[in-house]
Order: structure tokens, then sequence, then C-alpha cells
């Protein structure tokens, strides 16, 4: 057991930092720390500044476009990111099915995707939750039926995040209705412009457009888009949950709010003094750092274990639980900390482009956006209550 | 950054865990909590042999030069069995507190005795009004003639009434809450004026209210510099800490294992209750807190190993916050989740719900951890 940072550790740290200081540019960190959503042409812009670098996809395998770090870099990276208030890419492509196509996708689908991803120049979107089909996501009723050489899709999609900004969505689809539920559903790449596919926007609890309806109505969509064998998509599908569940805790942002919750608590006055001099608040504080570094030191002993050749199980899903608890804790608290200016609230598109600023001091503009839109963080990937039931399953036996 | 265990410490924690298995039985540990020693003369002399008890000790001192992650594996172990013997009291902190403040001759006088397994030792330091303050010190010494004479009471010194030596915290110059004028003396136990009143306590443990009236000693009973104690006191009790959280994540492993075990095992409206999801979900709470506790546990231990600084004190104390709280959790819902079989004092589980109480108290509650780890920066 060793804590310490070997000194390729400490260089290699410089690098990142030095990199992040230079490069990232300032209305994408001003966003990402604010806790807002980054719009999709700061994003895409962004995403090609790190893959300029080589650094979009540090997961991947070398051989398709990763870095090669071990765990401990991997760490460096994510915690620099965090601190730089830099967005790590958006995970549709690069963290989900980036990581499908590589591990089942055929040769041909490789050198299709993958490059494009790296690059942003596909936005993915997930095709996965239906109206009837939430946590029991196995019992899907989208439809794909065979016709020559395509595939006729039918059914609805919902809860799509980013589909209207979307080239491409991965979609889990019903090829066999007569066995288990899980044993006829296949992986399917459709391109968001085929004829037949409609998006109905809804608009979310923070006022925003980030989620949609999409339909499917006889669109066609060619067989050579399926990723493996008809009918396995259930492995494929757990298996990306499987990567997102450890990619969902996003401990270094949590980290780098603990500080803008420190740098507020200096500045919002109370009783002549400041909010830090609060004992009561400050508590919760200091609760929710130690509950941080709890779930980080467990991050790091997972990956530790992953790198000695150890098989996980479901333990990742701890990561995924106390991860989004962690978050909402902490938008929670930074509302709270503003005061009365936790209330005033407007779409953020009322300011676009004008030189009205938000009611309150600059800091109160966002976290009640980032409070509202994390309600769906213990809902997203696998509720926090089916993780509690994989766990329960998968570690203990129950 | 790695968290996987050396060769050596794999086989150190098998040996240790032999140990428990074969000695540490539900009865068996609880008929020796009841003798009136409280735990087992020939279990320390084995401990000794296997080397165990020279382990933090350097090489320096004759000892085996073991890190703090060696002390933890071990820890880990004696806190799935619930172990009795004073192995924190007289390795960790008398020894600590010798090893680290004492002269060439009070560490050759006592370390190797303690090593052998030839002399017991005990901490006393805390005070009636002092709760978790360390430096809340009203025990005086007073300087006469070439040595001190020591007035004042130290409260629940665990396993205080089998150490033949006692170390004791004592002001020697300074108001009662100044970290300058504490000093540490070592004292007999049969020094003359030195009231020891024995006890068991909740754990299953023994501690001692200790009564000092006028007692003499000399001036090699002075441990360090007189007046400079403060800092060597948060040292050591900081690496007990550590030691401590191992222990605690111990019991807090067992405790799940026997409790998912038991409701595997118990029926009720004709199933296991382990299938009902709001049992499910309990135990997936239990088993986080647990290991996020050992995460915790680890990186205090591995952090002590690099040094002792500001960061360091930050880490114990959050650490012990969090072992806190999940130590409560994981003890009270094993009870709990025991339904009847959780209230008999027969039965484990209800003896690792009552150590890992004492343990969320010891050196410091929840309260207080997260206060210091606030409070230093």
């Amino acid at each position: 057991m060793d804590l310490s940072f070997r000194d390729e550790d400490i260089a290699f740290q410089a690098e990142v930092r030095e990199f992040l200081e230079k490069n990232l540019p300032a209305d994408v960190k001003d966003r990402y720390d604010r806790g807002l959503h980054p719009k999709k042409e700061a994003a895409v812009r962004w995403q090609k500044i790190l893959n300029d670098k080589g650094w979009i996809a540090p997961n991947w395998p070398v051989e398709y476009g990763g870095t090669g770090w071990t765990a401990t870099q991997k760490y460096i990276f994510a915690q620099e990111l965090g601190r730089a208030s830099a967005p790590p890419p958006i995970p549709f492509g690069v963290s989900m099915v980036g990581p499908v196509i590589y591990t089942f996708g055929n040769q041909e689908q490789k050198d299709q995707y993958l490059p494009r991803i790296l690059n942003s120049e596909d936005w993915w979107c997930q095709g996965y939750s239906e109206p009837g089909s939430g946590s029991d996501l196995a019992s899907l009723q989208t439809k794909a039926v065979r016709d020559g050489d395509d595939y006729v899709v039918n059914g609805q999609k919902i809860w799509t995040s980013h589909a209207q900004h979307a080239d491409l969505i991965f979609c889990l689809v019903r090829t066999d209705s007569s066995g288990k539920k899980q044993e006829g559903i296949s992986f399917l790449l459709i391109d968001m412009k085929t004829p037949g596919i409609t998006l109905k926007p809804i608009i979310g609890l923070d006022k925003e457009h980030t989620l949609n309806e999409v339909f499917f109505d006889d669109v066609r969509v060619p067989v050579k888009n399926r990723i493996g064998d008809e009918n396995k998509g259930w492995t494929y599908a757990k298996f990306l949950l499987g990567n997102e569940r450890t990619s969902i805790a996003r401990i270094a942002q949590s980290k780098r709010h603990i500080e803008r919750l420190r740098d507020i608590v200096k500045q919002e006055r109370l009783n002549g003094g400041y909010l830090e001099d609060d004992r009561d608040f400050m508590r919760k504080v200091n609760q929710i750092e130690v509950d941080l570094m709890a779930l980080e030191y467990t991050e790091l002993r997972m990956l530790s274990s992953i790198d000695a050749g150890k098989k996980l199980t479901a333990e990742p899903s701890l990561l995924k639980i106390k991860g989004t608890e962690i978050q909402q804790r902490l938008t929670e608290l930074l509302v709270e900390s503003l005061g009365m200016y936790g209330a005033p609230y407007e779409a953020l598109k009322k300011y676009e482009g004008s030189n009205e600023m938000p009611v309150g001091p600059d800091y109160a503009h966002g976290p009640m956006a980032e409070h509202l839109y994390l309600k769906a963080a213990s809902i997203y990937g696998g509720s926090n209550e089916i993780q509690r039931n994989i766990i329960s399953k998968m570690v203990l036996g129950l | 950054m790695d968290f996987e265990l050396s060769e050596e410490q794999n086989l150190l924690k098998d040996s240790v865990d032999r140990f428990v298995k074969e000695n540490y039985s539900s009865e068996a540990r609880i008929k020796l909590s009841e003798t009136d020693l409280g735990f087992s003369r020939d279990h320390w002399k084995q401990m000794a042999e296997l080397g165990w008890l020279g382990m933090p000790f350097s090489e320096e001192v004759g000892g085996f030069g073991g890190s703090a992650v060696d002390t933890m594996v071990m820890m880990e172990s004696i806190g799935r069995g619930l172990v009795l013997e004073p192995f924190l009291a007289t390795v960790i902190l008398g020894g600590g507190l010798v090893a680290a403040a004492g002269n060439e001759k009070q560490i050759e006088a006592i370390v190797p005795e303690v090593i052998e397994g030839n002399m017991m030792l005990a901490f006393g330091y805390a005070e009636v009004q002092s709760r978790f303050n360390l430096n809340d010190v009203e025990t005086s010494a007073t300087k006469s003639g070439e040595g001190y004479v020591l007035n004042g009471h130290k409260a629940v010194v665990y396993h205080g009434g089998c150490a033949d030596k006692i170390v004791i915290s004592a002001r020697t110059s300074g108001n009662s809450r100044d970290a300058d004028g504490i000093s540490l003396f070592i004292v007999d136990k049969d020094a003359s004026g030195l009231e020891i009143r024995s006890y068991r306590t909740v754990d299953g443990q023994q501690a001692a209210d200790i009564t000092m009236s006028n007692v003499t000693v000399g001036a090699d009973a002075l441990l360090g510099t007189e007046g400079d104690a403060s800092p060597v006191i948060e040292k050591v009790v900081d690496t007990a800490i550590g030691a401590l959280c191992a222990e605690a994540v111990g019991a807090m492993t067992a405790a799940n294992e026997i409790t998912n075990e038991y409701i595997k095992e118990r029926k009720q409206f004709g199933v296991a209750i382990g299938k009902f999801q709001v049992l499910q979900h309990r135990m997936v709470d239990m088993y986080m807190e647990a290991e996020q506790s050992k995460s915790m546990a680890d990186m205090v231990a591995m952090k002590l190993d690099l040094g002792y600084e500001v960061d360091t004190k930050k880490a114990v104390s959050a650490t012990k916050a969090q072992i806190g709280k999940a130590a409560k959790f994981v003890g009270q819902q094993s009870v709990q989740l025991h339904g009847g079989m959780g209230m008999t004092d027969e039965y484990s589980i209800g003896h690792y719900f009552k150590r890992l109480s004492t343990i969320e108290m010891l050196f410091g509650n929840t309260d207080y951890h997260l206060n210091r780890f606030s409070n230093l920066s």
C-alpha cells in the first residue's frame, strides 16, 4: 500500500494543469463552474481541443485512440479537470457508445464511428427509456422488424437528453417477443435524420430543454447498423450501464463545488459577520467534505484493485449511489447558502444576448439550475434504488 | 498509488485471522471477558511470540519496524474477532509514547519488555472535565527536589487495571487548557498515593479511574522534555486513532457478514427475510458504510506512513468522523435486523454493536472530530 505519487505522476499533474490553464476557453469554464450545461457549440469546441491533445478518451484502449494512462494518471487527469472547472466530454459518445462499439462492433463500425466520436463530429444520444420502461428497462416495446436489409423500427423513447442536437442515437429495440424479455433485445445505431423520426421537447424542472421524447414511425435502419448479434443487445446494454456507473460519480466536480461553497460562505453576510461563522451551516459543509473524501478513496481503492487484476461485480454501483447523493446534497447546500437569493429563478435564455444580469450576487447565478437538474442524478443511469437492488443481488447474494 | 497488501502483509493478516479463528469464538470471547483479568495472559504470550507486540516499534528500539499499514492489517483482524488483549493500550499508546518521547535508558528499560510480553502499559490522559480535549490537563506535577509530586484524577484509562506502568499526562506549568506546560510521566502501578479503581466497560473490556495523591516520582519518570508533551501526545493519539479505525472496519465487516447470513436464514411469512427489499436496501447501506470506512482507514494508515503534517491530522479526523458515523449505523442496524436475537447477550451481534458504539466515542466522537477537521487548516 502506498499513497504517494511517483515523480512521473507529479510531472504529469503539472503538465495537465498547465495545459488546462492555457487551453480551457473562459466561457466554457465559467458555465461549468456555475453548474450550467455547456452549449453544443462550446462543448464541441472544447472537446476538439482535448482531442487535438489526444486526451479526449483516456479510458479507451490505445489502439482505438486512448491514452494508455495508468489508473493514477487517469485519477490525476479527472482531478485536474475538476479543479480547473473543465467539463469532461459529453458522455453519450466517448463514455457510452464508444466502448460498446470497440468492444462488440465489427471493423466497419469501428472505422466509421470511433474517429468521429473522438473528434466530436457526431453528437450521440441514448435511446434506452420508454414511457412504460424505466427501471424495468428490459420490458421495452420499441419494435424492430426485419425487412430485407433493413429493420423497420416503430415505437417511442423518452427522457432522451440532448436529442435535439444529436446526429445519431444508440437504441435498444425489441427484435423478439417470444422468450424472456431480456433475450429479445437488439442494439441499433440510428441516424437521427432518417425519415420517420420526430422529436418532442420536454421542459425540465430547471425550465430548460434538455430532455425529449423521440418517436419512431416506420423508420428504416440498415441491418449493418446493428451492434453484435440480434437479440443479444441486453448484454451490450448492461456493459454500457456498468461503465456509466463508474463515471457518473463526478468526484472531482464535487470537490470543486465544495471550494465554491467555501468561497460563498466567506461572502454571504450574516449578523454583521459572514455565513462561515454559522456553526450549524458549517457543520453540514464539513460533513459533506468528509463524505466526499470517503467516496474519493473508495473510488481509488476500486481502481487499485482493478489494476491489480481483480474483477469487480457491482461494487461500482456504490460510486453511483454515493456520488449522486453527494452531488445533490452539495447543490442543495449551495442554494441554501444563498439565503433569499435562492428564490429568484428564470430560464437562462432570458439573459442570453442581453447586458442585463440576473439579480443578486454573481455566485447566485447557477446553483438553483444545477440543483433542479441534478434531481435527475439519483434517477438516471439506473435509479439509486435499482443500484441497491444490484448490490444486494450481486455482492451480498440476497 | 496502490491499495493492495504486500505478500508479507497478506501473511500477517492470515496469521492474525488464524489466531482469531482459533481463540475467539463468540462463546470463548464472552467467557474470557467475564474473567477477573478480562483477557488471557496465554494469548498475550502467543502474540509476543508471533512478533506482533514488536511490530510497530522501529528496529533501533528492538522492534520489527512495521508501518502504520502493518498495524492497520493487524487491527482489522483484531476487530473482526473483538479481541480483548490490550494491544492498543500497551503497544500503540503506552509503547508508542515511550518510543517517541523517551530517552535511551527509558526505552531500553521498557520497550524490550513490552515486545517480549512481560510488561503492560496504559495511558492516562482524559480527565473528568476534559471530554476529548487532550490539552485540558488539570493533573499537576510539581517539582520537588530532583523529582516531581503528582496530584489529580485520570478518567476511564483503558486497561489501567492490568498495566504495570501507566503513562500519565500532567501539567508542569501554564493554565488548564494550554498546549504548553504538559509533561508525561511513567508511573509504577504500585506507587504510593496511586489509587487504581478498575471496572468493566460496556464493550467487554476493562478500564480504570486513577487518582494520584502526592505521588512522588523521580526525575527519571519524566518522559521527554518538561512542558513539551502536547505534540507527542497528539501524534501518538492520532496513530492510535488510525489503528482504532482499522479495528472498527474489521468489526463492521464481521457484523455485516453475520447479519447478512442471518437474514438469508431467518424465515418469516414463508420466505427468508433477506428477500424483502426494505431489508436488502438497509443491508446495502450498511455494506456501503463499511466499504467507505475501509477506504478511509487504508488512506489514513498510508498517510501516517508518509509523515505527520496538518494534512495528516485532517485525514485522521475525517476518518474518525466517517468511521464514527458508520460504526453507529452498522452496529445499530445489525441488532435491528436480528430482531429479538439481537437483544440477547449470548449471541455475538450485540457485542459488535457495543464495541462499535464505544469506538465512536474513544479519542473523540464524531462531533469532536468534525470540529477538529474544520478547525485544522
